[in-house]
């Protein structure tokens, strides 16, 4: 069974990509996602605080103190070559493209125009194939309008597109106002690949202490549902390519995912519960599944349970609400007056 | 390194390591300041894999102490390795025994020196030749440089020298003058100094060495028949000496064309007055002589390079035949000599040459000695030639003094500080900063930029006030078109540029600005409104001298460029466009050059915002139309209060006020005593915020006065009627104290000392319930205004310090502990110290029945570092009584001090017993009654001893004065020992071990910040594995020792491992539990510090961290338990729950790792994990053995 795909102009031999996460943090992380069957790699996100913010207060952090005493006047090794994040993540890009031979994708995650954006270029000097630029942004100022939330978001995309040659894919929350007409505008901006969604940091609350906590938990498969519905309604409406991320655990969700349209399937938590070698194990039963199915390749399957073939995929989408809503009340126990 | 084509601007310590690391292939390194930048940078270098001249990287290794280096030296020599080390004071000191052995066998090496003081009435750790006087009767020669230049130069010429002439060398610099200094260099390329190192002498050095396949002995213990003629087989190669250096010195005129002789004569060659000098004070002298006999005088100098072996035939051929008069200078103190070591050989070596009649001298001269530059004080123009002018008398004062009045044994010679010798072509700039806002680091770039990107020459030296936060800078810049040989502070200066407003008060550096010099002020004041605030003598100073005024808002450009306060490249930029020291293009085009080779390593957006900076600068920069008459009403900064005591305003206060010099020696103490309870009047006002109380949502934990690093916020529970009578700035709550509801809870913050450093904000647990951002404790912005808050706070003081209740408060709860004095207050410690805390919980349970031995380091500082102490009194006159001997010997000073005190109180118990029948059974058995380990649980006994004095005094016998004698001893006294972890696990481990096994009643605190903090974050034993410190710049491979588990392996020694960030609760406990315990006692103190690459202000946070990822286990072993039948090992923190990285991770030092070397750093982490998971299964497992002996 064929399972290649093209996902952002690359050859991929599945479309089961390895999704940023921790794996991809070392060199023999990534060598193991290769191993395990994936078909691409994205590295895990260099911020844009990071290259900002952290260089910054490690820059801080670590010359405090410097020159304030006769004694002690600094407090780190001197002449010593400490390059920060970025340099490292670099160097880290360019030893993992050396490494393997799927293609490696970078990861960058800002919202802000600036000169962070020139790391773009660096990462394409590395030899990331592709860059896939992660605008996590919650709009949280009631001050600020939704389009302006958009020029801005859009704007950053430009701003990366215009350092690299190489294909940029942009991935996005499900929260726009319109969602197609967004996508549209980051095709129109340069991006070859939207990849939907990202995973929000939602934190939890500590009453006792009256602290909010940081909580980051892991996907499962009911997670698909949203990504998969966008996809569906995405496809053949946008010239990008899709990639679906989040709640990818079962090969069943990776076919589904190709079914709604998203060239590729990107996986982390699965693999960060149950281990990189789950991927080799889906692409298997995705083989398997495809010709127990009789089909004969992805491109058959690619969009078939899309709503492009329905006239207003509102309408519809209305219309399933309604029945939804119906079927669930319906188990409701009957309300009996007092 | 560079090309010798090119210029360099490098300081005393880089220009020596710079050499020492290519020419040898083992280097042992300690720290110890002013000479530890040497290690540092050997240390980065080898990190950093750059090669000696035969192309390999030398081996460097740190080791416990400066006798452990020379131990390796020596060992490393032994066995064929060209090898050597770097050291200065005390440290040289300790390697004085294996020197002798170095010597004694003939063994080539080289000990780079920055010399330094010792520690005698007082330690110092600024430069004279103290230490290597000490060091002269070893047998090493000693070649002396007088600047940058002539330290690369002689340490190469030390390292050939030593090779051939088989006499080990000790090549001394000035410590700070010269180690500090940085100036335009040209620096010795590999090629030369291949030149003039011999192999063939190395393929000598090693075929001596110890080789089984050649075997023979050395070390050998020899009898009197043999002995003395062993000593003396040595002098050929000492005779041999002077010639072979002069040799080396030729071959490096041949290949760097510059010149020097061993006795270098400058001068006129008809001088009839001359004087005799090493080290950089030589510098200051030619320059001197040159100008005096421009103006037609006939003086000379004759430079000491080689000092040992003193060449007498050569040094008498180098004074001129005409010379009448002679000053020898010494740059030390030998009390009860002939005099100071070089007048003894000049006197020596002239009698002897005019003996033997091989003089060219026309008659014995006339000389006299004198001593100048004690610990780094001035030595100017002025004085040298107070000097020739001296000799010009018919009867010159011998052994005199310059730099100093000495109205005791009348030593001292007069000087005209006016004297000036500055050249016209030279610009001068000073620079008044602080510590925190970058100042010193801009100027070091400035330097660097005229220094190495103009054809002229630069100097550059920064003087540091004595405190960790808050500290003052002020930069020395001289720049000009010829070499700048002026080893002495400006005294006046074309530019100066104060980077603090504050400053102009405190420091008033306007003094020290020429006529017509351009003034630039960092002023939150716009040109139109900065007249009216500057105070009256800033005033007189610009309109009396014209100086031209600017100002420029730094902090505002700062703020606006996310610099924090951080004004250095703004400043720089100012400075740069006013002293027109070069085109305004060029420089902002060098300026952001050197910015971006700074910050390289910090990542494009730090470049960026400091570009942003530079860019703003200019544009915020403003002249200041100054009008023609002083204006100002702001009275004149007074230091101390007019009721303090006489010493504090005409001593301490003299000191505090900057003009310490000006003190003559009659008000100095002969012995090194000074008072108690003076860092109350060091009010400095250095927060930029303030904690901010509600009392409304207060409980009242007292969290904040316990981690409050400068006992700067207070609690006290005073009654209504006192609290009616309050001013503004007295805050007060009902009391959360059952049975006290009914007086008033205050909490007490004193503007002026504290240092903002926001501990009590982070560490309060009292969140409005209603909006949780606010806490009892907010830090609010504030400029702190002199005197602002003295009323409020002297009512605070004066408020009774026990609340005026019924019910007895027993001080084993923080929240009652919070209610006792501090007895260590307002320190000079860092902003956010994580070490003072503990010090000052110490002083507020014993403090008014302990005796405290000091090791040297951070808590030596900030403890006793003039001017003032933080150590203070209570009301009824009692503190701490403290005292530093030394860093190595501090357990064994302490256990002196406990052997003292025991042998008192067992001659007066003695006394007591005899006396018995006649001062009766219940005074003498109240006397005897054991003591109870309580605040206030000796105030019974004390009563006792004052009824038992005076009844001594009524008696009158023999036996009562005896007893009178020694009656304050009955009081029990504790002996707490102090110290770091530098101290504890390594330079003193043997001592303490020692110390706690002898089972004497002494308790430790060690504060324990996993690096050498106080010299600036040197490994030590207590580093963890993946740390990044200085000596350790590759992360440091080795665990922890684990020096809790080694002293529990006595059975009889109380040891805690506490932290205040963690568990206060279990601080506390351990602290009550080892001052009760009848033996020795350890408290292992994590200690968070700057030198760790954290925010300190989350230093609290950063230690739960440390614990709740099992990096800093919590435990009390209490032998008493045993008996007890109860397990000895308490675990006081739970089994880890944070992963090791979340913590490691989160601080500076681990996280430089990841970045400079990722495999390495996952690879340590890994092996970090394991020692974390060890130790914790030992301490489970250990807990669980004993447990199960126990039962």
């Amino acid at each position: 069974m064929k399972l290649s795909t093209q996902y952002l102009g690359l050859e991929l031999k599945s479309p089961l990509v390895a999704s940023a996460s921790p794996l991809s943090k070392s060199l023999d992380g990534i060598r193991r996602l290769e191993d395990a069957g994936a078909s691409a790699i994205v590295m895990f996100s260099l911020f844009e605080e990071q290259i900002n913010g952290d260089q910054r207060s490690f820059d801080h952090d670590m010359q405090f103190g410097t020159d304030t005493h006769e004694e002690a006047r600094s407090f780190v090794p001197s002449k010593g070559s400490f390059p920060v994040t970025p340099e490292s993540y670099l160097e880290m890009v360019r030893q993992a493209n050396a490494a393997v031979d799927v293609p490696i994708i970078a990861s960058l995650n800002g919202v802000n125009k600036g000169k962070w954006v020139e790391y773009a270029n660096q990462l394409e000097q590395a030899g990331a194939a592709a860059i896939e630029l992660n605008l996590y942004k919650i709009a949280s100022d009631p001050g600020v309008l939704a389009a302006e939330v958009e020029r801005k978001l859009l704007s950053v995309v430009r701003a990366v597109k215009a350092q690299v040659k190489i294909p940029v894919s942009v991935k996005i929350s499900p929260f726009f106002s319109s969602l197609p007409n967004m996508a549209r505008g980051l095709s129109l901006a340069g991006a070859q690949g939207i990849v939907m969604f990202n995973r929000f940091y939602e934190p939890d609350f500590d009453l006792d202490n009256l602290e909010v906590m940081p909580r980051l938990t892991l996907s499962c498969s009911d997670d698909l549902r949203l990504p998969l519905h966008w996809t569906a309604i995405l496809f053949g409406r946008v010239d990008a390519d899709l990639a679906l991320s989040g709640g990818v655990h079962t090969h069943l969700d990776a076919i589904k995912a190709i079914a709604a349209g998203a060239k590729v399937a990107m996986v982390a938590s699965e693999l960060l519960k149950n281990g990189a070698d789950r991927l080799g194990q889906m692409e298997k039963a995705m083989s398997h599944w495809m010709e127990e199915h009789k089909y004969e390749s992805l491109n058959q399957l690619l969009g078939n349970m899309s709503y492009l073939r329905v006239a207003d995929p509102g309408t519809v989408e209305r219309a399933s609400y309604i029945k939804e809503l119906g079927s669930f009340k319906s188990e409701m126990p009957a309300f009996i007056p007092q | 390194m560079k090309p010798s084509e090119q210029w360099s601007t490098l300081d005393g310590t880089e220009a020596a390591a710079s050499v020492a690391f290519r020419t040898n292939e083992v280097i042992a390194i300690y720290p110890i300041t002013p000479s530890s930048g040497m290690g540092e940078l050997s240390d980065a270098w080898a990190a950093a894999h750059k090669l000696n001249i035969w192309g390999n990287t030398p081996l460097v290794q740190q080791m416990q102490s400066e006798g452990g280096a020379a131990g390796a030296v020596h060992g490393s020599l032994q066995a064929g390795a060209l090898t050597t080390t770097f050291t200065a004071s005390q440290g040289l000191l300790l390697m004085i025994p294996n020197m002798y052995k170095i010597a004694g066998e003939l063994t080539s090496t080289v000990f780079h020196i920055a010399a330094r003081s010792l520690a005698a009435q007082g330690l110092s750790i600024f430069g004279d030749h103290s230490d290597v006087m000490a060091a002269r009767a070893t047998g090493w020669a000693m070649l002396f440089a007088g600047s940058v230049q002539e330290v690369m130069d002689f340490a190469l010429v030390s390292q050939a020298s030593t090779l051939k002439s088989r006499v080990p060398f000790l090549h001394a610099f000035d410590g700070f003058r010269t180690s500090h200094e940085v100036n335009k260099v040209v620096p010795l390329s590999d090629d030369q100094i291949r030149a003039l190192i011999d192999q063939e002498l190395i393929n000598a050095h090693r075929d001596r060495a110890l080789n089984p396949d050649k075997p023979f002995i050395r070390g050998t213990a020899q009898n009197p028949d043999v002995y003395f003629q062993g000593r003396e087989t040595v002098n050929p190669y000492y005779a041999a000496v002077p010639g072979i250096v002069e040799g080396y010195l030729d071959r490096l005129a041949e290949q760097t064309g510059r010149k020097y002789s061993l006795y270098e004569y400058a001068g006129a060659p008809d001088a009839e007055r001359v004087i005799i000098a090493m080290g950089s004070g030589i510098e200051t002298i030619e320059e001197t002589v040159d100008h005096l006999n421009a103006s037609g005088e006939k003086v000379g100098l004759v430079k000491i390079r080689l000092f040992r072996p003193f060449a007498i035939d050569k040094f008498v051929a180098s004074l001129p035949s005409t010379v009448r008069s002679i000053a020898v200078l010494d740059r030390t103190k030998e009390p009860g000599s002939t005099g100071e070591p070089l007048y003894q050989d000049v006197v020596t070596a002239i009698a002897e040459a005019v003996a033997s009649g091989t003089s060219k001298l026309s008659g014995f001269p006339k000389i006299v000695g004198g001593r100048y530059g004690l610990a780094s004080k001035e030595f100017t123009p002025a004085m040298v030639k107070a000097v020739f002018d001296e000799i010009a008398k018919p009867e010159p004062k011998n052994h005199f003094t310059v730099g100093i009045f000495d109205d005791v044994s009348h030593t001292s010679i007069d000087f005209d500080p006016s004297y000036s010798i500055e050249m016209p072509d030279v610009r001068r700039a000073l620079f008044y900063g602080l510590g925190a806002d970058g100042t010193v680091g801009a100027n070091k770039n400035s330097v660097k930029i005229i220094g190495e990107e103009t054809k002229n020459f630069a100097q550059a030296y920064f003087v540091y006030d004595s405190k960790k936060s808050g500290a003052v800078t002020v930069s020395h810049l001289r720049f000009g078109p010829r070499p700048i040989r002026a080893p002495y502070l400006i005294e006046e200066a074309h530019f100066v540029a104060v980077h603090q407003f504050g400053l102009l008060e405190r420091y008033r550096p306007l003094e020290r600005a020429m006529k017509g010099a351009t003034v630039l002020i960092n002023s939150p004041f716009g040109p139109n409104e900065v007249w009216d605030e500057l105070p009256v003598d800033a005033q007189e100073q610009i309109v009396k001298k014209g100086l031209k005024l600017f100002v420029l808002d730094a902090y505002k450009v700062a703020h606006e460029a996310k610099l924090g306060v951080r004004i250095n490249t703004i400043m720089q930029t100012a400075f740069f466009k006013l002293s027109g020291v070069l085109p305004e293009e060029e420089a902002i085009s060098l300026i952001k050059k050197a910015i971006k080779k700074t910050y390289m390593k910090r990542g494009q957006a730090v470049i960026e915002q400091n570009f942003a900076a530079v860019d703003e600068a200019l544009k915020h920069l403003h002249p200041v139309s100054v009008p023609s008459e002083v204006t100002s009403k702001k009275p004149a900064f007074e230091v101390i209060p007019e009721d303090a005591p006489d010493f504090i305003k005409n001593v301490t206060g003299m000191m505090i006020a900057g003009r310490g010099d000006e003190i003559p020696v009659s008000m100095m103490p002969a012995d090194g005593t000074y008072p108690s309870s003076t860092s109350q009047y060091e009010k400095r006002g250095i927060a930029t915020a303030l904690p901010e109380w509600d009392p409304d949502i207060c409980i009242q934990c007292g969290k904040c006065v316990l981690v409050c690093p400068h006992a700067a916020i207070r609690a006290k529970i005073a009654s209504q009627e006192d609290v009616a009578a309050a001013p503004t700035g007295i805050q007060s709550a009902v009391p959360k104290w059952k049975g006290m509801e009914d007086g008033r809870y205050i909490l007490k913050v004193s503007h002026e000392d504290c240092t903002g450093c926001s501990l009590c904000a982070e560490v309060c647990p009292a969140k409005d319930r209603t909006n949780p951002e606010h806490k009892s404790l907010d830090m609010k912005p504030h400029v702190v205004a002199k005197g602002e808050d003295t009323e409020a706070w002297d009512f605070f003081m004066n408020l009774s310090d026990k609340p005026k209740s019924s019910e007895v408060i027993r001080y084993n709860t923080l929240k009652n502990v919070q209610l006792l004095r501090p007895l260590f207050e307002f320190s000079g410690a860092c902003s956010g110290c994580g070490e003072t805390p503990y010090i000052k919980l110490l002083s507020q349970l014993f403090g008014e029945h302990t005796i405290i031995a000091n090791a040297t380091g951070c808590s030596s500082i900030f403890g006793g570092n003039l001017p003032t102490t933080p150590y203070t009194v209570n009301k009824e006159g009692r503190g701490p009584a403290w005292a530093n001997s030394l860093f190595e010997d501090n357990a064994e000073f302490g256990m002196g001090m406990r052997l003292a005190l025991d042998a008192q109180n067992d001659r007066a118990r003695k006394l007591l017993q005899k006396m018995e029948p006649e001062l009766g059974s219940e005074l003498v058995d109240a006397l005897r009654a054991p003591v109870v380990h309580e605040v206030g649980g000796r105030n019974a006994k004390r009563v006792c001893v004052e009824d038992l004095k005076s009844r001594l005094r009524e008696l009158g016998s023999d036996e009562a004065v005896s007893l009178l004698e020694v009656a304050d001893s009955l009081v029990e006294k504790s002996v707490w020992i102090i110290g770091g972890d530098g101290w504890a696990y390594d330079i003193g481990f043997g001592g303490l071990d020692h110390v706690l096994a002898s089972g004497s009643n002494v308790k430790v605190l060690v504060l324990d910040t996993e690096v050498y903090s106080n010299t600036g974050g040197q490994a030590s034993k207590s580093t963890s594995r993946g740390a990044v410190a200085k000596f350790a710049s590759g992360g440091k491979r080795a665990p922890k020792k684990d020096l809790g588990r080694m002293a529990m392996s006595y059975g009889n020694v109380y040891v805690a491992q506490v932290s205040l960030g963690a568990n206060d609760a279990q601080v506390l406990k351990a602290f009550l539990e080892a001052e009760a315990y009848p033996g020795p006692a350890i408290i292992i103190a994590y200690s968070h510090c700057i030198a760790h690459g954290i925010d300190v202000s989350h230093g609290l946070q950063q230690q739960k961290k440390a614990v709740d990822s099992g990096y800093w286990p919590l435990y009390r072993f209490d032998p008493r338990r045993v008996e007890e039948g109860l397990n000895p090992l308490q675990l006081d923190s739970k089994t880890p729950t944070l992963p090791l990285k979340d913590y490691l991770y989160s601080e500076g030092r681990f996280k430089q790792l990841i970045q400079a070397d990722p495999d390495s750093a996952a690879e340590l982490l890994r092996l970090a994990q394991e020692d974390v998971e060890t130790r914790w299964a030992v301490y489970q497992g250990l807990a669980e053995s004993l447990a199960h002996q126990v039962e």
